[in-house]
């Protein structure tokens, strides 16, 4: 009993993990309409960034995760003016193998600045440690990133709901001509939509750095689970990805503790058995 | 009488065509050593790779992102049977074909359903559910893959030597690349053309949709299963890499460039691809992913038909000048 329980926490702290990354693969599809293979590597160089300033110059944690964010943020315009401005009217395929180009890109920049380097940052003092659940240690951290991820689902909601940032880019993303006629500015709305995206994506990163080892083939692995993510949650649903990484997190985590063999596979077994019940995923409606 | 003479003239240009890379074909070991032959064999295991992502995307509409799933079912199904069944290389590349097309099928039913964005995720993560499977499973020699594959003879011919497989491999996929022709101007690659343009007039007509795109899918499955087996063979052993998604984004990138609602684009931008790559590779060492990450980023951006479809709208005009009729379409499928 200690250990499910155990297992369910470890499990939805990696689920919003997956979620961080899955939020800005949404926005994205849902403002732009484009779906970037390479949001796995935004995430990588969350990470990467956030080293920089924490392990490298040894930085206040949060003042590097904010440094990252906006570091990523950077290149995520760079990524919106110069290439996915280019593909928002083209086919899926041109779309998929131009982010799929980024992903070459990133990873080779990457391998370029930092090489191979392995970096064994530890957890912040006032993170680390462990609290007691039901007589076990439980790493604080975790909580942590569990909390950081429910309060960015509900800041997401809110700046998406409630600004009038975010009101403007739902109304530009249902009607584009509509809202540039009434006077928006669509193209920089689009910009600091994806760039928004990128920033949720570089958050997850730089928060991940003192669990999940940085390495350059991270971008092109961690964007698979966030797909499953999507897919069992209805792409475009905020909702749904962020239920589906709790559902996918947990799943990982107790397959790995009673099933090891299946630990990877888990993730993909529940995928099928959602899309068999649900084919338009959980949140998504019926045909 | 003047349909009669376009037919003529572009048959010409097609057999004059075909002609040719069939004597280069054969008489290709007599001029070029081992690694000429090694990448004209890697050549054309691309282009019956692409072939698979080919009839999803540029006939049927469908964009699969995990073709590579079925291409390492093809290597290790052919792998398995050669350990077991040493001295048969046909009953693994066969088998391994087999098992690509069950696999297809299975997962298929899942993937079918879905269109456009989902399917190409979906056939994402579930041909990444194979490489994490196979990787689980030691019998399949868990990540180090099957080395050292007994090939054995056929009638008599070594087939780890690469002269004789060039020869066997140039056969098979002559075979399969006149199949593929048959099967686009069928009546069945007729309907996939015609759910890639007009789905709900397909479904009007009472034709099932769901079931054309099912069997389209285990067609290409079979394709990708042949280029996996063919593989295993060629290099005499297999590891799980080949199932990562990042495989499957080869032949996508080959159909692009070759142009993905053209017959002969596979094989060019298969070509193409391949030689890019070698230079990459060649050049570059280690860093490959930059030069690979910005001719990939540059063709998505800048390529709209590929090279065969800009090649047949700028260049066959002018050779059916030259043989003194204007034509129709050389392709196999509708125009782009």
């Amino acid at each position: 009993m200690v250990d499910l329980i155990y297992q369910l926490l470890t499990g939805f702290s990696t689920g919003m993990l997956y979620w961080l990354i899955a939020a800005g693969l949404t926005i994205a599809f849902g403002v732009l309409g484009i779906v970037n293979f390479a949001h796995g590597s935004l995430f990588m160089l969350g990470s990467y960034f956030a080293l920089v300033f924490y392990d490298t110059l040894e930085w206040n944690f949060a003042l590097s995760i904010a440094l990252a964010m906006i570091g990523v943020g950077v290149v995520g315009y760079i990524i919106e003016k110069f290439f996915l401005r280019i593909v928002y009217k083209q086919d899926l395929e041109i779309q998929l193998i131009l982010t799929f180009g980024l992903i070459l890109i990133i990873a080779a920049l990457v391998l370029l600045v930092w090489g191979s380097a392995v970096f064994f940052p530890s957890v912040p003092d006032s993170l680390s440690g462990t609290v007691s659940v039901l007589g076990r240690g439980f790493p604080i951290y975790s909580i942590f990133i569990s909390v950081a991820g429910i309060a960015m689902y509900f800041i997401i909601r809110i700046i998406l709901g409630g600004t009038w940032w975010g009101r403007t880019m739902r109304a530009a993303a249902s009607d584009r001509e509509m809202a540039s006629a009434i006077g928006v500015n669509v193209r920089s709305l689009f910009s600091t939509a994806f760039i928004f995206s990128a920033m949720i994506a570089a958050f997850g990163g730089a928060m991940s750095i003192p669990i999940k080892m940085a390495l350059p083939g991270v971008g092109a692995e961690v964007i698979i689970p966030a797909f499953v993510v999507v897919a069992i949650g209805s792409l475009g649903s905020l909702g749904g990805a962020f239920l589906a990484a709790i559902i996918i997190g947990v799943a990982s985590s107790l397959a790995t503790f009673y099933f090891p063999f299946l630990n990877e596979l888990s993730v993909y077994f529940i995928m099928i058995i959602v899309l068999v019940l649900r084919p338009q995923g959980l949140f998504g409606k019926s045909a | 009488m003047n349909h009669v003479k376009e037919q003529f003239a572009t048959k010409k240009i097609a057999f004059i065509f075909l002609m040719i890379g069939v004597a280069i074909a054969i008489t290709l070991p007599v001029f070029v050593g081992g690694y000429v032959l090694h990448m004209t064999i890697s050549i054309l295991i691309l282009a019956l790779f692409s072939l698979s992502v080919n009839l999803l995307l540029g006939y049927t509409g469908l964009l699969s992102f995990g073709q590579a799933g079925f291409y390492v079912v093809g290597a290790y199904g052919c792998a398995k049977l050669l350990i077991l069944f040493p001295n048969l290389p046909l009953l693994g590349i066969f088998g391994g074909m087999a098992m690509a097309i069950v696999a297809s099928i299975l997962l298929g039913f899942l993937c079918v359903r879905h269109t456009a964005i989902y399917f190409s995720m979906l056939t994402l993560a579930l041909g990444m559910m194979i490489y994490s499977g196979i990787r689980k499973i030691k019998w399949l020699g868990g990540g180090y893959g099957l080395p050292d594959l007994p090939i054995g003879t056929l009638f008599g011919a070594r087939m780890d030597l690469i002269a004789n497989y060039y020869y066997f491999v140039i056969i098979v996929a002559g075979i399969a690349f006149y199949l593929f022709y048959r099967l686009l101007h069928s009546p069945l690659g007729l309907t996939f053309q015609a759910i890639r343009d007009a789905e709900t007039r397909v479904a009007f007509t009472g034709i099932s949709v769901r079931n054309h795109r099912l069997f389209c899918f285990a067609i290409a499955g079979a394709y990708a299963g042949l280029a996996g087996a063919l593989r295993a063979v060629l290099y005499g052993s297999v590891y799980p890499l080949l199932g990562h998604w990042s495989t499957s984004a080869e032949p996508v990138i080959a159909s692009l460039l070759g142009g993905m609602h053209t017959f002969a684009g596979p094989l060019v931008g298969a070509a193409v691809f391949y030689a890019i790559k070698d230079l990459i590779f060649r050049i570059t060492d280690a860093a490959w992913q930059l030069p690979m990450g910005i001719m990939v980023v540059f063709l998505a951006m800048a390529l709209r038909g590929g090279i065969v479809g800009s090649i047949q709208q700028r260049l066959l005009p002018w050779m059916r000048l030259r043989f003194g009729s204007e034509g129709s379409d050389l392709s196999g499928g509708s125009s782009a």
